[in-house]
């Protein structure tokens, strides 16, 4: 399986992914984001970071970058695309996935473990994960997760919601909200479920000496649904 | 000629930076002040001087990338 991994200017999470997806399995590719051509991939990672400073808001600069006309176009042709963290914010600034992500609720940076609910597992990503809860890692200032009330609608019909933030037991009340995001809404799919944007960081839970294992859980997974 | 652009947050957008100035406006004894809702100001110096389609190409820059629509507003405030 091959993947791409986008470095912007100011990412900071593109090595720790690249780590990451090699460690399962992938034959991984850097690819910088002024490039025009996308390298042959069956999956595409928009990584975490700051890309452009997070200037204007974030992830709007690095949206109408070159690369991502490519990345956009393989999306929009079915191609897997997953944006973690600024990669997410990247995705909502290209409209592949629907709403917005504002600065987080008590206007504090959350960096912390949480456990977030898999919400729908009929799609590449989640399919055939045992657990309904995953241990995950956030770093995040903007992670507040909005959108219109039809937009939600819609979302919530298409079954679009990936995961929720939840304690360890899967309860999604909302003191297990870290941000302050509409119904705690962690990480979205567009409609068709191919491109999917969420907060927390499954790369950072890949080593048992240095966090937990369900980033590891979610990688392995994910390449042999690949196949 | 110079273009001036304002963005504002939509009214059901919350806005935890406005509150925490209103607050801390509040505090310093500012304690009639009913909302803060916080912007953003842009000055664009373009090449075109025809006044009309300045402010045309501005509104295509705004819709494109100053402004994400599903949470803010526009509007053109100058053009001189």
């Amino acid at each position: 399986m091959k993947s791409s991994v986008i470095t912007f200017p100011g990412s900071n999470c593109d090595r720790d992914m690249d780590v990451a997806l090699k460690k399962f399995g992938f034959k991984n590719k850097m690819v910088w984001h002024d490039d025009v051509e996308l390298p042959k991939s069956d999956l595409v990672v928009l990584p975490g970071g700051f890309s452009y400073g997070d200037y204007l808001r974030c992830g709007s600069m690095a949206s109408k970058s070159k690369i991502m006309k490519s990345v956009i176009n393989f999306a929009n042709s079915g191609g897997m695309v997953m944006g973690i963290c600024n990669g997410f914010q990247i995705l909502v600034e290209t409209g592949l996935v629907p709403g917005v992500l504002l600065r987080n609720k008590y206007l504090e940076f959350i960096c912390k473990n949480v456990f977030v609910k898999i919400n729908n597992k009929q799609n590449t990503y989640f399919k055939n994960i045992d657990n309904e809860v995953l241990e995950f890692h956030i770093a995040h200032n903007e992670g507040n997760y909005f959108c219109t009330k039809d937009q939600l609608k819609e979302i919530e019909d298409n079954e679009q919601i990936a995961i929720n933030y939840c304690d360890k037991d899967g309860n999604t009340e909302e003191q297990f909200n870290p941000n302050g995001s509409i119904k705690n809404i962690a990480g979205i799919f567009n409609k068709e479920k191919n491109v999917l944007g969420m907060m927390p960081h499954p790369e950072r839970m890949i080593d048992p000496s240095l966090s937990g294992e369900d980033g590891s859980l979610f990688f392995n997974n994910l390449i042999n649904n690949l196949k | 000629m110079k273009i001036s652009v304002i963005i504002t947050l939509k009214k059901d957008v919350l806005d935890p930076q406005g509150k925490v100035i209103h607050q801390t406006l509040d505090g310093m004894g500012f304690d009639d002040v009913n909302e803060v809702r916080q912007g953003k100001y842009f000055e664009i110096d373009t090449k075109e001087s025809d006044p009309k389609k300045a402010k045309d190409k501005v509104e295509d820059m705004c819709k494109k990338l100053l402004a994400n629509l599903v949470i803010e507003n526009y509007k053109i405030i100058d053009a001189q």
